[in-house]
């Protein structure tokens, strides 16, 4: 762990003079690699991070600067793609963009990268308004930042309904090495628009990935963003997402995190609501099994009044899997007439699952409502009977049971074809045969 | 078809069920009538095989071979259904992968391939149009939010799906109003044939004018204490169920 700070430490200078630094991002990287080296890596012994520990994920001889090994067709990343719908793509191999692959567009909005977005001027004033204004500047982010050159750029001005989805995929296909990758999005939808994005991280190789992801995402007034994120990675790859999302007045947030793949996950979310009339909904379905580790660390922080935030997370738990959730939410004084939810159901289906949940309510309005349960369970022996008692096995049974509970937190997908795509890839992990409705 | 013989059963230590005979033949449809407490549920739930009950004494034969150590769903796949008093709501999977599921796997274990998904289409239709539900329904998850009624409905629409030799139906009548209830007796008595055989659970009489039975049971305190024809459950209906306790006393 310390060898791979020093290692990061010496790379920056090195990393930082290639770039211009002149540029208003050339301080704020300074900066942060300043943070990091200050805070380093999270430990256990900071309570966010008490139940992951991030020494064994650490402990490899990363490579910092991949090097592209390897150009990629369309028919290798087929099938981590939506591909069965029209949208946009921007799609990165090895931290560099992939243009064959990608479809990007300029007109009317700019779904595109950021690395073109840092270099020229007609950008500045969008990058100087939210660059880096809402990641938080502990360890692992200010790491993300001080590296930061390479990711999505997506802007939507006013008044614009984005005609299909964008899906943003980072694929890497490290030969003979451990990779450390950081990508950076930033995503800005102004006054009165609407776009849907599907983020996906997915490793091509079976050597040790690790992605320190970071977002920052703007929601101005009235605009409605629809967010999936698909973490589906193999076993050799683990993934800290950091997403932060700042919402204005009337404007509408709703992220579904599926987390059904990687060895560690670690998703750090945090929504500002910053103004009135505000709803923010996240969801997660997580399903994992042997030596797999997932955390959701979430924040909702309701600054004004008549607000609504609504989390739902399920998790199902095999082998020795450990899961983690800790949700935060935060009602100011000034933020009376809040609504804010918060549900975590957990399955564990062996006596070696792990799972720590952790529900943490400060509120200091008076007039509000706040509930929050949390539950851990094995499945519902009279259900199990109903079924069995039909002619369904009782592993099919317990299957459909598990599928049955993941499930409803598919009911707001509104993508059709994300909905069957997870709900394929969660009938294929537990073993369900599905797919048949008139 | 179902032969049970001196049949004890316990569930946490307590008995429930002291002694059991009946014997229903193909063709034939048995009632069993109450009170509160007497054992018919437990009766229902040990003859479809739920685990918590534990047969002490005496044995159920089905088709001549004894169901003891026979799991839930190989039971099912023999041809026993229970229509439940209190179907479960298992939201997130739908009804009609549920029953597509629930067919497919009693095949399998007859050795049969899966049903032609267009064979699974034309019956569901048809069972549908049956029990007069709508097919919109079949796309809801299994009981979710359902009316009392509905569940009930639901239960008789999956026994018409899986047609099986043996149905128990426990409490049907229960949450159903009268129009409801002619149309699920209905349903029962066009899937009833010399093959197979009912066995009707159920507290009062009025279920019984329109699945009408050819003999009636009265169970009291684990025990089958008086048999004889329709004709009992009108007696039943009218006295209650006071005069058979002074009369076995």
């Amino acid at each position: 762990m310390f060898e791979l700070k020093e290692k990061l430490l010496s790379s920056f200078i090195a990393f930082e003079n290639q770039k211009d630094i002149d540029s208003y991002v050339h301080g704020i990287r300074t900066k942060a690699i300043k943070n990091f080296e200050e805070e380093g890596f999270p430990t256990k012994k900071l309570e966010n991070w008490k139940y992951t520990s991030l020494k064994k994920t650490l402990n490899h001889d990363f490579k910092l600067f991949p090097t592209v090994t390897e150009a990629l067709e369309f028919k290798d990343i087929k099938d981590f793609l939506i591909d069965d719908i029209e949208s946009y793509k921007i799609i990165f191999v090895d931290g560099k963009y992939c243009s064959h692959l990608s479809e990007t567009t300029h007109e009317g909005m700019d779904i595109c990268i950021l690395s073109s977005a840092l270099s020229q001027s007609k950008y500045d004033l969008i990058i100087e308004n939210y660059f880096d204004k809402i990641s938080k500047k502990d360890g692992i982010t200010s790491l993300n930042t001080a590296f930061s050159s390479e990711g999505s750029y997506i802007h939507i001005p006013k008044n614009v309904q984005v005609d299909k989805p964008i899906q943003v995929i980072y694929f890497s296909t490290a030969k003979n090495e451990s990779v450390l990758h950081q990508p950076r999005n930033l995503i800005v939808v102004d006054e009165n628009s609407q776009v849907e994005i599907i983020e996906r991280h997915q490793s091509l190789s079976n050597n040790r990935i690790l992605v320190n992801s970071v977002s920052e995402i703007y929601c101005n007034q009235r605009s409605i963003v629809q967010h999936y994120k698909i973490q589906d990675d193999n076993k050799d790859a683990s993934l800290i997402d950091n997403t932060f999302v700042s919402q204005q007045r009337n404007s509408d947030y709703t992220l579904h995190t599926f987390s059904l793949g990687g060895e560690l996950t670690r998703n750090n979310l945090s929504i500002f609501q910053n103004d009135e009339r505000i709803e923010s909904t996240i969801k997660g379905i997580t399903i994992i099994g042997e030596n797999q580790h997932v955390d959701h660390n979430t924040l909702i922080h309701h600054k004004k009044p008549n607000c609504n935030s609504y989390q739902d997370y399920k998790g199902i738990f095999g082998e020795n899997s450990v899961g983690v959730f800790n949700g935060q939410v935060l009602v100011e004084k000034e933020a009376q007439k809040t609504n804010a939810f918060q549900a975590n159901n957990n399955v564990l289906l062996s006596d070696k699952a792990t799972i720590n949940t952790k529900p943490q309510l400060e509120i200091f309005a008076d007039d509000v409502k706040c509930s929050h349960g949390c539950t851990i369970g094995q499945l519902d022996k009279n259900a199990l009977f109903y079924l069995r008692s039909r002619g369904i096995p009782k592993k099919e049974a317990m299957a459909l049971l598990m599928y049955g509970f993941a499930n409803k937190v598919l009911g707001s997908v509104n993508i059709p074809e994300v909905k069957t795509r997870i709900n394929d890839i969660i009938a294929n992990k537990l073993g369900v045969k599905m797919g048949f409705d008139i | 078809m179902l032969k049970i013989k001196n049949l004890h059963a316990q569930i946490e230590d307590k008995d429930i069920l002291k002694g059991i005979d009946l014997e229903i033949k193909a063709g034939e449809i048995h009632a069993i009538m109450g009170p509160n407490g007497s054992g018919k549920s437990t009766l229902a739930s040990v003859i479809t095989g739920k685990e918590e009950y534990e047969i002490t004494k005496g044995e159920i034969l089905f088709e001549n071979e004894d169901l003891d150590e026979v799991s839930p769903e190989e039971r099912a796949h023999k041809g026993i259904f229970m229509s439940f008093q209190y179907p479960i709501e298992i939201p997130g999977i739908t009804t009609t992968n549920f029953i597509k599921t629930a067919i497919n796997e009693t095949r399998k274990a007859n050795g049969e391939n899966d049903m032609p998904a267009k064979d699974m289409l034309n019956m569901l239709r048809e069972k549908c149009d049956l029990l007069d539900i709508d097919q919109k329904f079949l796309s809801r998850s299994i009981n979710d939010g359902f009316s009392g009624g509905e569940k009930k409905r639901n239960e008789i629409f999956q026994m018409a799906m899986l047609e099986p030799k043996l149905a128990i139906l426990d409490e049907t009548d229960s949450g159903l109003d009268i129009d409801a209830l002619k149309i699920v007796a209905n349903g029962v008595n066009k899937l009833k044939s010399e093959d197979n055989c009912v066995l009707v659970i159920t507290h009062y009489q009025r279920l019984l004018d329109h699945i009408v039975p050819d003999f009636v049971h009265v169970l009291f305190d684990g025990k089958i204490v008086k048999s004889g024809g329709k004709e009992l459950a009108f007696e039943l209906e009218e006295k209650g169920y006071d005069w058979i306790k002074e009369e076995i006393k």
